[in-house]
């Protein structure tokens, strides 16, 4: 029992990054295809990127420089600890920079800052099938997607704008990619969705319990769905952020008091700090800085 | 003004060591010992290496230490370290019949060649709260026979004599049993990964599937042919000796549930079978699985699937108790981003529906600066 605790590089033995190599090669080479691995438990419970975190273990070197961001922040608790663990089991550069990264580990945002070439960005992802609220059975989504059979997929999307006037989907809203395979783009606001398409960087999504793993190479074609009448359309924020006065991105909103006081700022922590630092300031941050 | 939050890396670890505080307890106490677990608290310790695949049990007593008694934690611990291990082959199957029986019971007849072996059951005992309990009252030694060095024999066995059950069933010569730890689950299962799936279940979950299907959701008529409870020799084929050897006896419940059935065009009027085999000592979890795995097997008799039990994809697919609670608990990371964009949406079609209503326009949200 003393010698419990010795693990190989990033976690995983060697045996296993090799099959989910594989899995990833697979993907790569049929975008949009969820291709099922035989997904390992890891010492972080299921639904808390444990997907991301095999596919980061499988691709990471010791040379890589990791980021890590949950709802676009390095230091949400979910990020800390993720990195955390690689530091610790991989010994390897970390970064808030997103330039400066070579992997990206993401839970629920793409960077604002356009990824380049060399970058890999890990989506972690709870349910892979964009189907599965339509239909539960895993025998059934396979035969439609197989099929091409998307028809019902439409019928949603159809239905929410006779109900609501809208689309009432508003994260992990269905993307067609490369012109074949309707994909989740895991629950990313659909703000984030047009960074998918014809990105520089590979983008690779791993789900853990429901053991599969699917890419979108660089360069791909991933249209979000829509109608000819009823265009897709992204989230606009009325606003700019209050700290860096950024406009066109996405922003959380934030409580201040019990009076219905809110504020926006960005939900990329480090897209915002940066800015601030360039001497971009919000008009709270002017304000702030006026009053001292 | 807000401050971003910072400090989440402090913050976790004071957490874990609030944590290790809360699991140690009173100081003036002495710690609980591996030992005393795997002694005292012998059932917790096989209901974590039966659900996390792993026979060992002082492992499983630290993770239950580890883990505060929360079992399904400890299960966890366990499974992420099990995950970690190379397979280094697979074990000739186990043959229960020669099993050294320390319970054994039928209740399908009143008596049977081997006999009924009560053994250390709760069964018959009447749940008083015990005061002698709360001190450590010294406890008799219990009587002891002389082991029966003869196989018992298994009912099936004894209703395979007539032709009234069904075989044990064959396999195809080339077959290599499926290994759900190495290998994505496929719908639908073949029998050997399904009992596999149903060994390392939740036992609340396949409890509470076995009840639905004794209430009518797919009702079976089970009678418990045999529950038994013993050590068995596990051995391993070695190819370069060209024999098996045993790398030594693990315990294991056992329970062959004996299931009416009508016949059908392709079959017989005979006996079914249902089978639960799990690691340790757990009648509960061994009749729970063996009523599921039968209510499982509805396609194969030409049943009609109408109730949850009988399906196969239902249950299989959340029984996993590690897959379950990471996931309803991962409802409590962060989800912020969902949420504003929900929110957005709602904002916007609230909005419409005022206008439409003629409600006047109520601003709640106050920008900060003013």
């Amino acid at each position: 029992m003393t010698d419990l605790a010795t693990y190989n590089f990033a976690y995983l033995d060697e045996q296993t990054k090799r099959m989910i190599r594989r899995a990833i090669l697979k993907a790569i080479s049929i975008p949009g295809y969820q291709v099922p691995f035989a997904s390992r438990e890891m010492p972080m419970p299921y639904g808390w990127g444990t997907g991301g975190v095999q596919v980061t273990a499988a691709i990471l070197g010791p040379k890589d420089v990791l980021k890590v961001i949950d709802q676009g922040a390095d230091d949400t608790t979910n990020a800390v600890s993720i990195r955390a663990f690689f530091q610790k089991v991989a010994n390897v550069a970390v970064t808030t920079k997103t330039r400066e990264a070579t992997i990206i580990q993401t839970r629920h945002r793409i960077p604002e800052e356009a990824l380049t070439a060399g970058q890999t960005l890990v989506y972690q992802v709870p349910i892979p099938e964009p189907l599965r609220f339509l239909e539960p059975r895993e025998t059934e989504t396979r035969k439609m997607h197989a099929l091409e059979e998307y028809g019902l997929m439409h019928v949603k999307l159809y239905e929410d704008i006779a109900r609501n006037g809208h689309i009432a989907t508003t994260y992990a809203y269905p993307v067609k990619v490369e012109g074949r395979y309707v994909m989740d783009p895991s629950p990313t606001p659909k703000f984030d969705n047009p960074k998918m398409h014809m990105s520089e960087a590979l983008q690779l999504f791993g789900a853990g319990r429901e053991k599969r793993i699917y890419a979108v190479p660089p360069y791909t074609d991933v249209v979000s769905l829509d109608f000819e009448d009823h265009p897709f359309e992204i989230q606009h924020f009325d606003k700019p952020c209050a700290l860096c006065g950024a406009e066109q991105v996405y922003l959380d909103e934030v409580v201040l008091d019990d009076k219905g006081g809110r504020m926006f700022v960005c939900s990329d922590t480090d897209h915002c700090e940066d800015r601030r630092e360039h001497g971009h300031a919000g008009h709270l941050l002017a304000q702030q800085e006026a009053a001292e | 003004m807000y401050v971003a939050v910072k400090g989440g890396e402090a913050a976790i670890a004071n957490a874990h060591q609030l944590l290790a505080d809360r699991r140690r307890g009173d100081r003036s106490l002495p710690a609980i010992s591996i030992d005393q677990i795997v002694a005292q608290l012998g059932l917790a310790v096989d209901r974590v290496m039966a659900e996390a695949s792993l026979y060992d049990r002082e492992l499983a007593a630290l993770a239950v230490r580890q883990a505060r008694g929360d079992m399904i934690e400890a299960i966890f611990i366990l499974r992420a370290y099990r995950t970690t291990l190379p397979r280094f082959g697979m074990s000739v199957p186990v043959d229960t019949a020669k099993m050294k029986i320390e319970r054994r019971i039928s209740a399908t007849y009143k008596d049977l060649p081997g006999g009924q072996l009560l053994g250390p059951t709760f069964d018959y005992t009447h749940r008083l709260l015990d005061p002698s309990l709360l001190t450590d009252e010294p406890v008799a030694e219990p009587l002891r026979r002389t082991a029966d060095e003869n196989s018992m024999m298994r009912v099936s066995d004894i209703l395979a004599g007539e032709g009234l059950i069904e075989g044990d069933g064959q396999m195809p010569e080339d077959h290599v049993p499926g290994d759900l730890t190495r290998e994505p689950l496929e719908f639908p299962l073949n029998r050997d990964l399904r009992l596999q799936a149903l060994a390392r279940g939740d036992e609340g979950f396949l409890l509470a599937l076995a009840y639905s299907t004794q209430r009518g959701y797919a009702r079976t008529h089970p009678f418990v042919g045999e529950v038994r409870i013993g050590e068995v020799e596990v051995e391993l084929d070695i190819p370069e000796l060209g024999f098996a050897v045993s790398l030594g006896p693990v315990q294991v419940t056992e329970c062959q549930m004996v299931n009416q059935f009508q016949g059908s065009a392709k079959n017989p009027p005979q006996f079914t079978r249902g089978y639960g085999l799990v690691f340790g000592q757990s009648e509960r979890k061994a009749m729970a699985m063996s009523l599921v795995d039968r209510a499982l097997r509805a396609d194969e008799f030409g049943e009609d699937i109408v109730a949850p039990a009988q399906d196969e994809e239902f249950v299989i697919s959340h029984s996993d108790n590690v897959q379950a609670t990471g996931f309803v608990e991962h409802l409590k990371l962060p989800h912020y981003v969902d949420f504003q964009a929900e929110l957005d949406l709602v904002r916007r079609m609230r909005a419409e529906y005022d206008a439409r209503n003629g409600v006047e326009k109520n601003d709640t949200i106050r920008d900060a600066a003013e």
